[in-house]
């Protein structure tokens, strides 16, 4: 049934064209960065803030975009025999899947042209991993308000906070507490940002030498070890989830 | 076939139905009658489970629904307000919901054919007129000969010629042994199709009678009646 | 003048090196035949040359030192010393030489070492193609590679030194050279210089050192084509400079080192044609340096360029290659018509703020970098380079 729902779906977001514009606006931009560079490695760092900007930004405004476009089809659904929980999850998923696709032709074919990169295989996965993470967040923006304006400001919000004002606030902190060891505390707390775990997956690879000088050296051994990579796995999976199933769990009481 | 027990719902801190208690029968047609805003439209969505109650029970066919989705196989709905999806095709809406309904393969056209959907199939649902989204919802709620159906004011924009297809095919059904709840502002449908009558006031059931007992009880027509009785109950309330 | 051979083996006359050694007269040479000779402690007050047949092997058991020499035109050659004591109190070497000139060690192979190679008071040697193998663990319980106190006129050439505090130390010493050696995973250095003046050091390789080059309270150094590779750790450098004058360091490559070059308190130095390449930092000046000139340098693949913790800037930057340059040359001349900053916002803050290189590329940094590319304040209008390079240079 589940199956079936996704195909309308797909169907439906492969009429919208926006996902064929942002596939397009990626590649063009990824081809343009490699082509202008010649070098993978510092194409890599080009993508890395683009995907790290652009991933999580076009996830959650689109994603309650569509949620709140697909109220209509979703209520033409609940009229026949068919399981909340499957439409919540096939548009979770159709919707995740298609800006993972989108992501990985338009960013993923010019990398794998010019040749694959651990930090580029690195940058794909992460950017996968954030379009999941960042569609779910966008669901339960969307669930949790009826009015479609407040549901994209509250997106807005999550992203502004995610991509900006976390690592303002870490800035912050450092400055205000030079003083004492915060390796660990700040590890910690960049660990917990979904969009800081990827950009310092990705710096293990990139900026290695820069890192080694501090704490850099804390996190290499960390997520050198394979705890550190099933943790930041763990933690990805689990951004992923939890707000996902938070707005299913609305979703489910929620009024048409 | 259909029952509630202690129905409750609200919205925020407004109470839209309260305990409502009801049990329809199969083969009979009731009316659902009540002011704007009484809770109409409310109670046959949570039948529907487009609206979740805070409590109380509602058993289709003896099941209680609550977590339930299959039950809906039984069930053919049109709403009052028809907010199917703007950009689809009519016959791309009809496509889906037979795509969807695995459980049936003999669909009924009645509605289909004598509302002439056809001519119109290649339109954007959205494009529609009022009365021809109606007819398109009407044809769906009747497509899979439903043994329930659910009409939430079914005749609302319908012209007259339109009208009276969809009651002949009301009474059809009724006649074929289903259990059809109409919710209506109209008096003549309403005397012309139910057998029974429900009224809403302020979320709860103000009465529940059968029609000719409704009628037999004040003389007159339906609608005089029906203000009597309202007026009684008030009247007796203000004692 | 010429001496006589004296022979040294288990089955020889001269059985142990002792005896060997108390047997010669000045001129004379001592064969050390194949086999282990467990000695210490040695000392030879004569010229002599002792020479390790292969599989000559001192091995000291970890009761003392290995052989000093404490006379002119001495030299050792082909032998195996190992299993050094290490001491607190004494600075235990596996071959020393004291107050002499004209002295050799070549070739031997030094395992196990507190001090490998020490020269005190001495002039005109020359240490060569030796491989020294320490096992340091600590700063404090290890001891250096190759140490010259007092020294002038030394050549270091074409040694492997690793498993030190520092692979080679120099203090107080001149007019020496140390060229084509291997130095690496030295706790503290792979080449110190400390108080030492006209010295040079060439084509030497420095890998994974605690730092790769200390250059300390000197002047006239000559820094030429060593490779500085992937020193990296908590205050690691490719090359470290404090107080140094008027020295040149030309045609290195640094890379993959946390910070290429590091100096503070230099003044006039000439940085020509080095490489610096997927460094941390390329190059971190503090305040304390001046009038200092840097040109025709690659900068490729740096998280930073320059990093510099002051607001003035005396120091000439010109005709530099930056890979993150992105102006353009309308005439083509090969030179921007913009000038390039080197130094970001960023890295001044993370001057004050280490820890903060965790928010490297995030979007926020790149804001904040943005916004003082637009409107200056913080770093030094001088701190540019007026005539950036728009292609790579190719040294070679
Ligand atoms: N989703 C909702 N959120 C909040 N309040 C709602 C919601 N849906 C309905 N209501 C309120 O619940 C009450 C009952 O609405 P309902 O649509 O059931 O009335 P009705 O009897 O069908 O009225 P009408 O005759 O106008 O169709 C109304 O006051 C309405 O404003
Ligand atoms: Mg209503």
């Amino acid at each position: 049934m589940s199956v079936k729902i996704l195909k309308y779906i797909f169907l439906e977001l492969v009429r919208s064209k926006f996902i064929l514009i942002y596939t397009a606006f990626l590649f063009t931009f990824s081809f343009a960065v490699i082509y202008i560079g010649h070098d993978t490695a510092k194409a890599v760092v080009t993508l890395l803030n683009i995907s790290l900007f652009v991933v999580p930004l076009v996830s959650l405004i689109f994603g309650t975009i569509h949620f709140y476009n697909s109220g209509e089809y979703i209520q033409l659904l609940l009229t026949q025999p068919v399981n909340r929980r499957s439409i919540f999850l096939a548009e979770y998923f159709g919707l995740s899947f298609s800006l993972s696709a989108a992501f990985l032709a338009g960013a993923g074919l010019p990398l794998l042209i010019y040749g694959l990169s651990i930090s580029a295989a690195l940058l794909l996965f992460t950017g996968v991993m954030l379009t999941f993470i960042f569609v779910s967040l966008s669901f339960l923006s969307s669930v949790l308000n009826k009015d479609k304006v407040k549901g994209i400001g509250l997106s807005v919000i999550i992203w502004l906070v995610m991509s900006l004002i976390y690592d303002g606030l870490i800035l912050v902190i450092l400055f205000a507490f030079s003083e004492y060891p915060l390796e660990k505390f700040i590890l910690i707390l960049t660990t917990l940002n979904p969009v800081d775990l990827s950009r310092i997956l990705i710096l293990l690879q990139l900026d290695i030498s820069a890192l080694m000088g501090f704490t850099g050296a804390l996190f290499r051994d960390f997520f050198g070890s394979i705890t550190g990579m099933v943790t930041a796995l763990i933690l990805l999976l689990l951004w992923a989830a939890l707000p996902g199933l938070a707005a299913l769990k609305v979703f489910s009481k929620k009024n048409f | 076939m259909i029952r509630t027990e202690k129905l409750k719902k609200k919205y925020g801190r407004f109470e839209v139905l309260k305990d409502i208690d009801i049990n329809l029968a199969q083969g009979q047609v009731t009316g659902l009658m009540g002011p704007n805003g009484s809770g109409k439209s409310t109670f046959l969505k949570s039948i529907l489970g487009l609206v979740i109650p805070d409590s109380g029970k509602i058993f289709v066919k003896e099941k209680d629904i609550k977590n339930k989705f299959d039950y809906r196989k039984y069930i053919g709905y049109m709403p009052q307000t028809a907010n199917y999806p703007e950009n689809l095709k009519v016959k791309e809406l009809f496509k889906i919901v037979k795509d969807i309904r695995t459980d049936k393969k003999d669909y009924d056209y009645e509605l289909y054919e004598n509302f002439r959907i056809g001519e119109t199939e290649n339109k954007f649902f959205g494009q529609l007129s009022g009365g021809y989204k109606q007819r398109v919802t009407a044809a769906v709620a009747f497509l899979f000969d439903p043994e329930i159906l659910i009409l939430d004011e079914p005749t609302s924009s319908l012209d007259p010629v339109s009208v009276e297809i969809l009651k002949e095919k009301i009474i059809k059904s009724k006649t074929d042994g289903k259990l059809v709840l109409v919710c209506s502002h109209l008096v003549p449908d309403v005397s012309e199709l139910a057998d029974r009558l429900v009224y809403l006031l302020e979320g709860k059931i103000l009465f529940d009678k059968l029609i000719p007992e409704i009628v037999n009880g004040s003389g007159g027509t339906l609608g005089q009646s029906i203000k009597k009785i309202i007026e009684k109950i008030n009247s007796d309330n203000e004692c | 003048m010429s001496g006589k051979d004296i022979e040294v083996c288990s089955e020889c006359n001269v059985k142990t090196i002792r005896e060997a050694i108390d047997l010669t007269e000045d001129g004379d040479r001592i064969i050390i035949k194949k086999g282990i000779y467990r000695e210490y402690d040695l000392t030879a007050d004569r010229s002599v040359e002792i020479v390790g047949e292969a599989g000559a092997e001192l091995d000291i058991d970890f009761k003392g030192g290995g052989i000093t020499l404490t006379k002119d035109n001495s030299a050792i050659s082909g032998l195996t010393v190992k299993n050094m004591t290490v001491s607190y109190v004494k600075d235990l070497s596996a071959i020393r030489i004291e107050n002499s000139k004209d002295c050799r060690i070549y070739n031997n192979f030094l395992k196990n070492t507190f001090f490998g190679i020490y020269l005190a008071n001495s002039s005109s040697v020359e240490i060569s193609g030796n491989y020294i193998e320490g096992n340091a663990d600590t700063e404090t319980s290890s001891g250096n590679g190759i140490h010259l106190w007092k020294c002038g006129g030394v050549k270091i050439e074409g040694n492997r030194i690793s498993g030190h505090r520092d692979g080679v130390y120099l203090e107080f010493v001149d007019s020496s050279s140390v060229r084509n050696n291997y130095s690496e995973k030295n706790l503290r250095y792979g080449l110190h210089f400390m108080y030492s003046d006209n010295n040079s050091y060439t084509q030497n390789i420095f890998r994974d050192n605690g730092a790769g080059v200390a250059v300390m309270f000197s002047e006239f150094i000559e820094m030429t084509e060593n490779s500085f590779i992937q020193n990296r750790g908590a205050a690691s450098f490719g090359l470290l400079l404090k107080d140094i004058k008027r020295s040149v360091i030309s045609r290195n490559s640094f890379s993959e080192n946390t910070n290429g070059i590091y100096m503070e308190g230099c003044n006039d130095l000439e940085m020509m044609e080095n490489e610096f390449y997927s460094n941390g930092w390329a190059l971190k000046i503090m305040g304390s340096c001046t009038d200092n000139i840097l040109i025709r340098n690659n900068f490729i693949d740096n998280t930073f360029d320059i990093s510099s913790n002051s607001s003035r800037n005396t120091n000439k930057y010109s005709e530099n290659y930056w890979d993150k340059y992105e102006g353009y040359d309308l005439n083509k001349d090969g030179t921007g018509d913009v000038p390039y900053r080197p130094v970001s916002f960023y890295s001044m803050l993370l001057e004050k703020i280490p820890d903060g290189v965790i928010l490297l590329r995030s979007f926020m940094v790149d804001l904040l970098d943005f916004t003082e590319k637009a409107i200056p304040v913080f770093i030094p209008e001088t701190l540019a380079d007026e005539n950036p390079r728009m292609q790579m240079y190719d040294y070679d």
